[in-house]
């Protein structure tokens, strides 16, 4: 099979495992949340979610209405042959997918308000790529929903603040977002690199899943400490009151400016979801986050 | 917290009953609008033009499904609740002139709708955010769409619903706002936050 044609079938399998499984890990805080949760409506709010998942599973249908802007994260092998036909593929499979899932169309032009009704149009689906050595080409796609997106913020913070500032950004973020991303929430944070770093590094950390703290210990207590404090707002799921507003926090950094520090948090609903694949040189093909069978 | 299971076309009566936090299942004709539908209803109002349907007693949903056509019949895939704020400029007027009594969202609404809802008796219930498929399962008929030229989202789907729920009721008809309550709290829980982490 021709590079192009292997990519297209593979995104499209991505997309479709995306939008109807959730990844395990999401889907375990899920059910732990729910057996934890103290307020009635709370509880009633993450049964439906529970239920819903479930249903999406059985009827292999999208399990949000919103399927998002469809982005994708490639990390191409530098010895992998035809990357050029790469982009070309996951405009194709985005199109299929749009009418065979089917998913939303959700690409709007901003200046004449009118939907490409194929989720495609300039700069979308967004493709962020990445070098890497060998030969294997690992694909990943994060279809962002727009609720959850509507409250990303990025901030230049008071250097003389350090971590502190980052803090209390964090949790005025979730604040300020209250019942609008459809909490229980996952938080990618940024911190540093540029205001463009920030965020493009804050939403990356989206696909790293919950139940994997930072590699540093340090990063990881401080994942720890934010998720407990913005958990103590009482906003809840769906903002109705609750302990569980935020079921895990990733942070990602990188170096900055002595004059700049930029932060940003980046929202992802409950419906966090996001599906990997790589392929290697000889065609083969392994889904890499989820368990489910592929044809 | 009761639960009511109620079928259109709602009274005004039986609206006054329900109380913020009732759990609350709909049964019979639900119609989808979100900003632009809204928009273009208000719109006819004032130029006199009658909408394709008398809302009057039936549920509005902010909502913006993805539909499928096979041989001529729609049918609904997935049909979560949008958020609800962003209707928040129309729904009063909204309310008020096609007496709607039961509008569905998620995220709450503000001060204006909650006054609409108490004047004239309607209620917001809660959708869990994203349970596109819960929502779909209670959708047992497409009765037909209309205003498609403002795209699939935008339209108005006309939809026959069958225990269409949970709802939590969030606004009630006497002037209570749930979100805005756990707003109170969670402002009062924000000290509590900034002094745990020292900021």
């Amino acid at each position: 099979m021709e590079t192009l044609d292997v990519v297209e079938k593979v995104a499209f399998n991505l997309l479709r495992l995306a939008v109807i499984y959730l990844p395990d890990d999401v889907k375990r805080a899920l059910q732990k949340a729910h057996a934890e949760e103290t307020s009635e409506t709370g509880k009633t709010q993450l049964k439906a979610i529970l239920d819903n998942v479930e249903f999406a599973e059985k009827y292999g249908a999208p399990m949000c209405q919103d399927t998002g802007t469809i982005i994708f994260y490639v990390k191409a092998g530098a010895k992998a042959k035809d990357l050029d036909k790469v982009e070309k593929a996951l405009i194709r499979a985005t199109k299929r997918a749009t009418v065979e899932i089917p998913i939303r169309p959700n690409a709007v032009n901003p200046f004449t308000q009118k939907n490409s009704g194929d989720n495609t149009g300039r700069l979308i689906p967004y493709v962020n790529w990445e070098i890497v050595p060998g030969t294997d080409t690992e694909i990943t796609v994060l279809p962002k929903g727009g609720g959850s997106e509507n409250v990303c913020v990025m901030s230049m913070l008071v250097p003389g603040e350090g971590i502190k500032g980052v803090k209390k950004f964090v949790v005025d973020a979730v604040l300020k977002a209250g019942a609008k991303p459809c909490p229980p929430n996952i938080l990618g944070v940024g911190i540093g690199g540029g205001s463009d770093i920030a965020m493009k590094i804050a939403k990356k950390a989206l696909l790293r899943p919950i139940e994997v703290p930072n590699l540093d210990p340090e990063i990881a207590r401080l994942e720890e400490e934010i998720l407990e404090a913005v958990n103590m707002t009482g906003i809840g799921p769906m903002g109705l009151g609750g302990k569980t507003t935020v079921l895990g926090v990733n942070i990602d950094y990188a170096y900055r400016h002595p004059a700049s520090y930029p932060a940003a948090v980046a929202f992802n609903c409950w419906a966090a979801r996001r599906a990997t694949a790589k392929i290697s040189a000889d065609g083969t093909v392994e889904y890499l986050t989820h368990k489910v069978e592929v044809k | 917290m009761a639960v009511y299971k109620l079928k259109t076309p709602i009274s005004e009566e039986e609206t006054r009953k329900l109380k913020v936090n009732d759990v609350l299942y709909v049964s019979g004709t639900m119609v989808t609008a979100r900003d632009q539908a809204h928009r273009r209803a208000l719109e006819h109002f004032k130029q006199g033009k009658s909408l394709p349907i008398n809302l009057e007693g039936l549920a509005v949903f902010h909502c913006g499904p993805i539909v499928k056509k096979k041989e001529d019949r729609w049918t609904i895939v997935a049909a979560g609740p949008t958020t609800s704020t962003r209707m928040d400029i129309f729904e009063d007027e909204f309310i008020k002139n096609f007496k709607a009594r039961v509008i569905v969202g998620k995220g709450g609404m503000g001060k204006r709708t909650t006054e609409a809802m108490a004047k004239y008796g309607a209620v917001y219930g809660a959708f869990t955010g994203g349970a596109a498929i819960l929502a779909a399962k209670a959708i047992k008929n497409v009765r037909t769409v209309e205003w498609l030229d403002l795209g699939m989202p935008e339209a108005m789907w006309i939809l026959e619903v069958e225990e269409f729920g949970p709802l939590t009721v969030a606004i009630d008809s006497h002037g209570n706002n749930l979100f805005m309550e756990v707003q109170k709290k969670v402002e009062e829980n924000k000290q509590r936050i900034y002094q745990k982490l020292g900021i």
